[in-house]
């Protein structure tokens, strides 16, 4: 452990209790990743604070040594955004667990970061009410993280993702300063740092209480599914009724190939011989269900559906959703290794993609399962490989990023909710100019001019990609002009 | 460049180099109350970039405009040398079956609804301050009351393009709905004024026209009445589209509920609204003059955002308030989202508005701004932002963008 760290420790035990602060190697090596094992660090230490007051002395105490300090919630990420830094602290939340407050009438909660998404959804419950965002990990997963990743789920594409459901911020910036932005009230004045906050991949601070909207419970829910012969009869139907303005809660589609690995884990129970299946969920006024139900069931049996299932009640539903709820985990039984990918591509261009990976994968003899938001075009190709096979992994590693390349090459984007963290810092440059990414540079460094808040993460550095032309040449423009320090 | 528009000296040249038209300035393009020395068209994003980088050069000092129906909003910039004009960073490039749709920040906001409309879609944006460009509409970030179902305007914008005070062009977000690769800038341009850079394009998500549209009206007979509708309409599960609150200056509050939605549905969530307010009358399609601000042009105008459950009563104090001062409030904004507007005359004076301000603020636990104030008080010492918390972050991220605070200087909170 390097020296600064080390002359740390007696300190943090100070601000968070002996049992609030890890030395211990192998205690510490269980936070060595996040979701996205293969990216792996033991962190230097770690801390377990239960407040704002020691979140921030811990914060202030890594800006005063120049320690980097790197946040993390429930470890559920997918992008290695938690990934600890051997020299520096990690701050995890996971003792933050209080639902600070429901309220009904203004139709908000305020809750600790470390409190599981699901968490607030049933504390709103008894009062008709529910947290919009449902990121698939959303039984385990952190309202912070959501916050530092603007996660998703499957019904982002009628509800928005976490950044059109949090009103207020308290946050501790990178110099361990405890700053409140927004509230229970829309709109607070000033530049929205809130918006450009959510989604910072804990590289702007820690937000330590969150106050969110909370939405009326619909209605009436109703789910259907349809069993097509092909992709590209599914991704018809999906066309169709977003563009017949029918606005479902989510519509998800699987491949033959997720469906088998589906098959395999759960039963679920899918019609025989699918080569694709959607699942597609309307809720609102029951009225307004009920009329556009009708509707995207008959576009789907336009589209080729030879069967069509609807649920109404929840048990039904749930056997609908089981089969594409269990897919990652499914493949794992079809292939002894997987990358899970996460790009995005325009709706219009879902036929045109699904087929080139598909070529990809016959060319490279790499199995894809494609398993996927087709509501908003968002891909998680399951890219499934021997890795007792020689070479299988670099081969696969090659068709993910393909498929990535895919996204981009038609107006996409490199990821639509798992983040960029380390994973993706280096892919960066692909979506964005060099005069983008140092725009977001400046940005980052107005909150964290020392470059200490989870350094390596979300933009490209040399010391992550190598040096690359035309990005950090020369002398800064702001060094230059004595405002910022280079980091 | 004309030769007529140009003014022959050394500084309209150099800003004139990238192809930009240079002309006089004149009072009556003034920004917030303070005349430009030229005013500068440039014809396309190159040569705006090559036009802000000549002005950063030179240390002067720009003020963005569009149409400019919003040159009166906010405070007076301590300087404005020059005003760029927008108007020919214009065009519509619409992904109908994305539903996204990019656009230049010149294009007139009225010609983008028409021409989506035409092909069965909309900008879910209400224009408060009717006839300005995209631009100035994101500019100035104001979103109307249809925000309750649909999102504030920040929350429709999935990319953006802007200039630096440096001249240099960056861009954030994409063209897709769902994208999490890097910082999302735009939402730090939304609603800033310019002083953060030149947009010239954003890029939307689009939603398609209702099938059906019904609005539910009635009249309170006091606020807390309003107060309980709109909790019961909220809570009822009809999935409003906006429910707003209008109260002028004398004469009573009422509330409408807008509803959208399949033509077959759409009659029953009616009755089921209508059935929760005493009184109320269903009719179809949109009140003429929806979402547009309170007040005449010249009044002055506050923003008051609030929790919801607050929003009635907070429109009962601003009227107290204004009466204490012996002038009045028209009052008009969305009760669901809890963000009212409220004008008063052009006839009350500054320590009338700050009063007004003071007493609202230590009573609600929200924000109060003096939005736009009447034109004899464009330079009044007005406390215009109240607290504005996280201004020193805000003061960081301007210093990171603007450095030499060349982009409309004091023209924004905090006197950012």
């Amino acid at each position: 452990m390097p020296r600064p760290l080390t002359a740390l420790i007696p300190r943090l035990r100070e601000i968070c209790g002996d049992d609030g602060v890890i030395t211990d190697p192998h205690r510490r090596r269980t936070y060595e990743s996040d979701g996205l094992t293969y990216h792996a660090n033991t962190p230097g230490v770690v801390v377990l604070p239960t407040s704002t007051e020691q979140v921030a002395a811990v914060v202030r105490l890594c800006a005063e040594a120049g320690v980097p300090f790197v946040p993390r919630g429930a470890g559920t990420g997918l992008s290695a955004g938690a990934l600890p830094d051997s020299d520096g602290v990690l701050v995890v939340t996971s003792r933050m667990r209080r639902i600070v407050e429901i309220d009904p009438a203004d139709e908000r909660a305020v809750v600790q970061p470390g409190v599981a998404n699901l968490e607030v959804t049933r504390a709103a419950a008894p009062h008709g009410y529910y947290y919009a965002p449902d990121p698939s990990s959303q039984q385990v997963c952190s309202v912070g993280g959501n916050i530092a990743e603007n996660s998703g789920g499957a019904h982002c594409l009628k509800y928005g993702f976490t950044v059109n459901h949090v009103l207020g911020l308290e946050v501790v910036t990178p110099q361990g300063e405890v700053v409140r932005i927004g509230g229970k009230a829309a709109d607070a004045p000033g530049y929205d740092l809130l918006g450009a906050f959510v989604g910072s991949e804990g590289t702007l601070g820690i937000a330590t209480e969150i106050t969110v909207r909370l939405l009326r419970a619909p209605q009436k829910v109703r789910t259907l599914l349809a069993a097509f012969e092909t992709m590209d009869a599914g991704g018809s139907a999906v066309s169709s009724i977003i563009s017949a303005g029918v606005l479902p809660a989510a519509v998800e589609m699987m491949d033959a190939l997720s469906i088998e690995a589906a098959e395999a884990a759960v039963a679920c129970g899918y019609p025989p011989g699918a080569g694709a299946v959607l699942i597609v969920e309307l809720d609102g006024p029951a009225a307004d269900v009920d009329a556009q139900f009708e509707h995207a069931t008959r576009l789907c049996r336009e589209a080729g559906a030879f069967e069509v299932r609807t649920a109404d009640e929840p048990a039904e539903r749930a056997r609908i959703w089981k089969g594409r709820k269990s897919a990652f985990a499914a493949v794992g039984r079809i292939s002894p290794a997987y990358i899970v990918q996460d790009g995005v591509v325009p709706r219009t261009a879902l036929p045109e993609v699904l087929g080139r990976i598909a070529e990809l994968s016959a060319d490279s003899g790499i199995r894809v399962a494609n398993v996927f938001h087709a509501g908003d075009g968002n891909l998680h190709p399951l890219v499934l490989f021997d890795d007792a096979e020689p070479g299988a992994s670099e081969r696969a590693a090659e068709v993910s990023g393909k498929i990535l390349d895919l996204c981009i090459e038609h107006g996409g984007s490199i990821t639509g909710e798992h983040g960029v963290g380390v994973d993706k810092a280096c892919q960066m440059p692909e979506m964005f100019s060099p005069a983008d990414l140092e725009t977001m540079d400046l940005f980052r460094s107005a909150f964290d001019p020392a470059g200490l808040a989870n350094p390596d993460k979300l933009l490209p550095t040399p010391r992550l990609c190598g040096e690359r032309p035309g990005i950090r040449k020369g002398v800064h423009p702001l060094v230059a002009e004595g405002a910022a320090e280079q980091f | 460049m004309t030769q007529e528009d140009t003014v022959a000296n050394p500084e309209t040249e150099a800003l004139a180099e990238g192809g930009a038209v240079v002309r006089e300035g004149t009072p009556g393009d003034a920004a917030a109350g303070r005349a430009p020395r030229y005013v500068a068209r440039p014809p396309d994003t190159a040569a705006a970039s090559a036009l802000l980088a000549a002005a950063h050069r030179r240390g002067l000092t720009t003020v963005m405009r569009g149409h400019g129906t919003a040159s009166d909003w906010g405070a007076p910039p301590e300087r404005c040398d020059v005003v760029l004009e927008t108007t020919a960073l214009n065009g519509v490039e619409h992904a109908a079956g994305d539903l996204v749709v990019q656009v230049g920040a010149g294009t007139p906001l009225a010609d983008l609804q028409a021409e989506l409309a035409a092909a069965g879609q909309r900008l879910t944006l209400d224009a408060l301050v009717p006839g300005g460009t995209v631009g100035g509409a994101v500019a100035t970030g104001l979103s109307g009351p249809r925000r309750l179902l649909h999102g504030p305007l920040r929350d429709l914008i999935i990319g953006m393009t802007a200039i630096r005070a440096d001249g240099v062009a960056a861009s954030s977000g994409g063209r897709v709905v769902k994208n999490v690769a890097g910082y999302d800038l735009g939402k730090l341009h939304t609603g800033a004024f310019g002083t953060l850079g030149l947009i010239t394009s954003v890029t939307f998500r689009l939603h398609p026209l209702p099938e059906a549209l019904r609005t539910v009206g009635a009249t309170a007979p006091n606020p807390e009445t309003a107060q309980q509708w709109t909790r019961d309409v909220l809570a009822s599960g009809t999935v409003p589209a906006a429910v707003e609150l209008d109260w002028p200056e004398t004469g009573p509050l009422t509330l409408r509920v807008l509803l959208e939605g399949a033509e077959g549905g759409i009659d029953a969530r009616a009755r089921a609204v209508a059935d929760l307010m005493a009184g109320s009358g269903i009719t179809e399609g949109r009140p003429a003059h929806w979402g547009v601000l309170p007040g005449e042009d010249e009044d002055t105008l506050l923003k008051v955002a609030v929790p919801i459950s607050e929003v009635a009563e907070a429109a009962r104090l601003l009227h107290e308030a204004a009466q204490r001062q012996h002038t009045t409030a028209a009052i008009s904004g969305s009760a669901g989202a809890g963000v009212l507007f409220a004008a008063l005359p052009a006839s009350a004076h500054a320590e009338s508005v700050d009063a007004v301000a003071r007493s609202v603020r230590a009573a609600v636990d929200g924000s109060l701004t003096v939005a736009r104030p009447a034109p004899a008080l464009a330079d009044a010492d007005l406390d215009r932002w109240g607290e504005v918390p996280g201004l020193e972050l805000m003061r960081s991220v301007k210093q990171r963008f603007d450095p030499h605070r060349l982009l409309a200087p004091g023209r924004f909170a905090g006197g950012i």
